[in-house]
C-alpha cells in the first residue's frame, strides 16, 4: 500500500518510463501507446474533477474532447489547403501551430462547457446524465451532416502541427510535448482541488443546503467546475487530433462519452488522478486482450462488471492506503 | 407535396413512435421501479431481432419468431437480472451507467461470437407484404400498420396490467415506496426479476418487429436505446403514460423532420448539402426537444416534482 502522493509519482514516471524504454529498444509503437495514455488521462482527469469531486455525472463528455479535436483539426486543415475561413471581422487562415490550435480548442470547448453547463447544472441525477447526453448526441450528428468537413468519413490532418522548433514527427518528441501538458494539467488541477473553490465543490457533492446556507452559490461553484473540466477534457481533444493526424464523429460518439467514465470508474473516481492509472489499465487491457482473442470487447465487459461489482474504489483503491 | 404523401408519414411517425414505446415502456418501468439506469436495455432489443431471425430461419414460421422473441430475452433478463443487475440496485447512478455498459460489450461480442459479423435477415411473412389501401386513397404497407396494432394493443395491456392488477399495483407501490412493499410480506425481489424480464421481452418484441424493416445486426439496439432514454425522459421517468405521450411525440417529430427539413433547405442550398444537414438536424430535432422539456419541466412531461 502506498501513500497518494507516492503512488501519483510512481504512474507518472513509470509512463515516462515505459516510453523511454520504447525509444531505447527502438519500437515507436510503445512510445505511441504511452502518449495515447497521456491523453486519454488527461482528458480523464478533467472528467473526474466534476464527477469524481464535483458529483456530476457527465455522460456527454466526448462533447468536449470532440470538439477540442476538431476545432484543431479545422484550424490546420484550412492552414494546410490555404483555403480562409470568412469571419465577419477579418479572414481566418487556419494555423499549424500547435500552441495556437491549442488555445482555439480549449476557448471554444470552455464556451460550449458554459452553455451546457448552465442549462445541464439547473437538473441533477439521472436528468443530468441524460441532458449531457442529448447535447453531445446533438454535436455527434452535426459533425455527421457537415460533409464540409468530411461528415460521417472524418477530417484528415496528415502532418502534426508545429511547435517552437520541434520535429513533433518524432514520436518521443510528440509524446514529450503531451507529457508536458499532463503536467500542467496535474498542476492546474491539483491546484483547484486544494483551494477553497475546491473545498466548496466538494462540500457541494456532499450537501447542497450547507454550502447555500453558507452563503455559497452551488450553480455557480459547479458551472465553474463544469467549465474547467470541459476546457481541459478540450486540450485532450485537440492533442488527440495532432497523434492521429485524424478526427471523426466517433470521438463525439456517446460510447465515447463512456469510455472516459470507465477511465475515471476504472481508476478510481475517489482520487484526482486515479484516471490516469484507469488509462494505463483501460489501454493495456485493450492491446493486451486484443492480441490474445479477436473477441476481446467481451472480456473487457466482463472485467468492467466485476471491478463495479467487487471493487467499488476502483485500481486504485488497492494500491493506496487511506 | 400531396396529402397522401403527408399522412403515409405521419403512419410513420406513428409507427416508430409505438417501436419507442415498446422500448422505452420497460426502460421506465426498470428505471421507476428499480431506480436502474439501464443501457443494456438496447441489448435486449438486438437478442430479440436475433433469436427471432434463427426460429425464422429454423422453422419458416412468423409466429414462432415473434414469440421466440418475447421468450429469449426475458431468459436473459432473468439470468442477468438475478445475477448482476440485482447487486447494482443500491448502488449510485455511476455504477450502474459503467456496469451497464460493460454488459452492452458482452452482448455484443457474444452475438458477434455467435452469429457472426454479417447482417442476417427476417422476412416479413407473405399474408403481410404489399399494401393495404385506407380510407381517403391512402396506401399503407401493411405490416407497418400491423405494428403500429400491437403496438397499441402492448400500450392498453400495459394500462390494464398497471391498473388493474395485482401485480401493477405492488410495481405502483415499489415506485412510491420500496420499503413498505418489503415490509408488507412482498417477494420483492421476485418482483423485481418479473419487472425486468417484462421490460427485456417488450424490447425483444420491439426489435423482432423492426428487425423485419431493417437488417439484423450488432449494434441495432445502441441508437435506440438512446432515443428511448429521451423518450422517458421527456415523459418522464416512471410514467408509462408518460412513455407512450414521450414516444408518438419523439417518432412523429423525428419522421417529420426528415421528410421536411431537406425540402426546407433545398430553398437555400444545393440538392446534396440540403439532404446532408437536413437530416442531421433532424436527428438533433429529439434531443432539441429534450433539452427544451427539461428546461421548463426539470422532471420531464409527467414526472413526479
Amino acid at each position: 500500500m502506498l501513500t497518494e502522493k507516492k503512488f501519483n509519482l510512481i504512474i507518472v514516471l513509470g509512463i515516462f518510463a515505459f516510453s523511454l524504454i520504447g525509444y531505447v529498444i527502438n519500437e515507436p509503437y510503445f512510445i505511441t501507446l504511452a502518449t495515447k495514455i497521456v491523453i486519454l488521462g488527461i482528458a480523464g482527469c478533467a472528467l473526474n474533477l466534476i464527477l469524481g469531486f464535483g458529483g456530476m455525472v457527465s455522460f456527454g463528455h466526448a462533447m468536449f474532447f470532440g470538439i477540442g479535436s476538431y476545432v484543431a483539426a479545422i484550424s490546420a486543415f484550412h492552414s494546410m489547403n490555404g483555403e480562409t475561413i470568412d469571419l465577419i471581422f477579418f479572414d481566418f487562415n487556419g494555423s499549424s501551430q500547435m500552441l495556437f490550435n491549442w488555445f482555439l480548442a480549449v476557448i471554444f470547448s470552455m464556451f460550449f462547457a458554459l452553455v451546457v453547463g448552465s442549462i445541464s447544472i439547473r437538473t441533477s441525477g439521472v436528468y443530468f446524465i441524460m441532458i449531457t447526453l442529448a447535447f453531445a448526441q446533438m454535436t455527434y450528428y452535426f459533425s455527421v451532416g457537415w460533409t464540409k468537413y468530411g461528415g460521417e468519413d472524418g477530417l484528415s490532418t496528415y502532418v502534426r502541427n508545429d511547435l517552437f522548433s520541434i520535429n513533433t514527427m518524432l514520436p518521443l518528441n510528440f509524446f514529450i510535448i503531451c507529457f508536458a501538458c499532463l503536467c500542467v494539467v496535474w498542476f492546474i488541477l491539483n491546484w483547484v482541488i486544494n483551494s477553497n473553490f475546491g473545498n466548496f465543490l466538494k462540500g457541494c457533492k456532499e450537501n447542497e443546503e450547507k454550502m447555500r446556507s453558507l452563503g455559497l452559490n452551488p450553480y455557480t461553484l459547479k458551472l465553474t467546475a463544469f467549465v474547467i473540466s470541459g476546457a481541459i477534457t478540450g486540450l485532450a481533444g485537440a492533442l488527440y487530433v495532432d497523434l492521429n493526424r485524424f478526427v471523426s464523429p466517433t470521438s463525439l460518439s456517446w460510447q465515447t462519452s463512456g469510455e472516459l467514465i470507465v477511465l475515471v470508474i476504472l481508476g478510481g473516481s475517489a482520487r484526482l488522478f486515479g484516471p490516469l492509472l484507469g488509462a494505463i489499465v483501460f489501454i493495456l487491457l485493450e492491446q493486451f486482450l486484443g492480441e490474445v482473442t479477436e473477441n476481446w470487447q467481451f472480456w473487457l465487459g466482463v472485467i468492467l462488471v466485476l471491478i463495479v461489482l467487487y471493487f467499488p474504489k476502483g485500481v486504485s483503491g488497492l494500491i493506496i492506503k487511506d | 407535396m400531396s396529402l397522401q404523401l403527408f399522412i403515409e408519414q405521419l403512419l410513420n411517425g406513428i409507427q416508430f413512435g409505438f417501436m419507442l414505446f415498446l422500448m422505452s415502456a420497460g426502460l421506465t418501468l426498470i428505471f421507476g421501479v428499480m431506480g436502474l439506469i439501464n443501457l443494456a436495455h438496447g441489448s435486449f432489443f438486438m437478442i430479440g431481432a436475433f433469436s427471432a431471425s434463427f426460429v425464422a430461419g429454423l422453422t419458416g414460421n412468423f409466429l414462432l419468431a415473434i414469440l421466440a422473441s418475447l421468450i429469449f430475452p426475458a431468459l436473459i433478463g432473468i439470468m442477468v437480472e438475478s445475477s448482476i443487475i440485482r447487486k447494482l440496485y443500491e448502488r449510485d447512478h455511476l455504477d450502474q451507467v459503467l456496469a451497464t455498459f460493460a454488459l452492452i460489450l458482452i452482448f455484443s461480442e457474444a452475438t458477434r461470437y455467435i452469429f457472426g459479423a454479417f447482417p442476417l435477415f427476417l422476412d416479413i411473412p407473405n399474408i403481410l407484404q404489399g399494401n393495404i389501401l385506407l380510407p381517403g386513397e391512402i396506401v399503407y404497407s401493411k405490416y407497418r400498420l400491423i405494428i403500429i396494432i400491437i403496438g397499441l394493443f402492448i400500450a392498453i395491456g400495459l394500462y390494464f396490467l398497471i391498473n388493474r392488477t395485482l401485480l401493477g399495483i405492488q410495481i405502483k407501490a415499489g415506485q412510491n415506496d420500496r420499503q413498505m412493499i418489503r415490509v408488507l410480506g412482498i417477494n420483492i425481489s421476485r418482483l423485481y426479476t418479473i419487472v425486468f424480464a417484462m421490460g427485456a421481452a417488450l424490447a425483444g418484441l420491439a426489435g423482432a418487429l423492426i428487425g423485419a424493416i431493417q437488417s439484423v445486426e450488432v449494434g441495432m439496439g445502441e441508437p435506440v436505446l438512446i432515443l428511448a432514454f429521451v423518450v422517458i425522459v421527456i415523459g418522464g421517468i416512471g410514467s408509462i403514460k408518460g412513455a407512450l405521450i414521450g414516444a408518438l411525440l419523439i417518432g412523429v417529430l423525428d419522421t417529420m423532420a426528415r421528410l421536411f427539413l431537406p425540402i426546407f433547405f433545398e430553398l437555400i442550398m444545393e440538392t446534396s448539402q440540403a439532404l446532408s444537414l437536413g437530416s442531421s438536424l433532424a436527428s438533433i430535432s429529439a434531443y432539441l426537444l429534450m433539452a427544451l422539456v427539461l428546461i421548463f419541466r426539470p422532471t420531464g412531461l409527467f414526472g413526479k416534482k
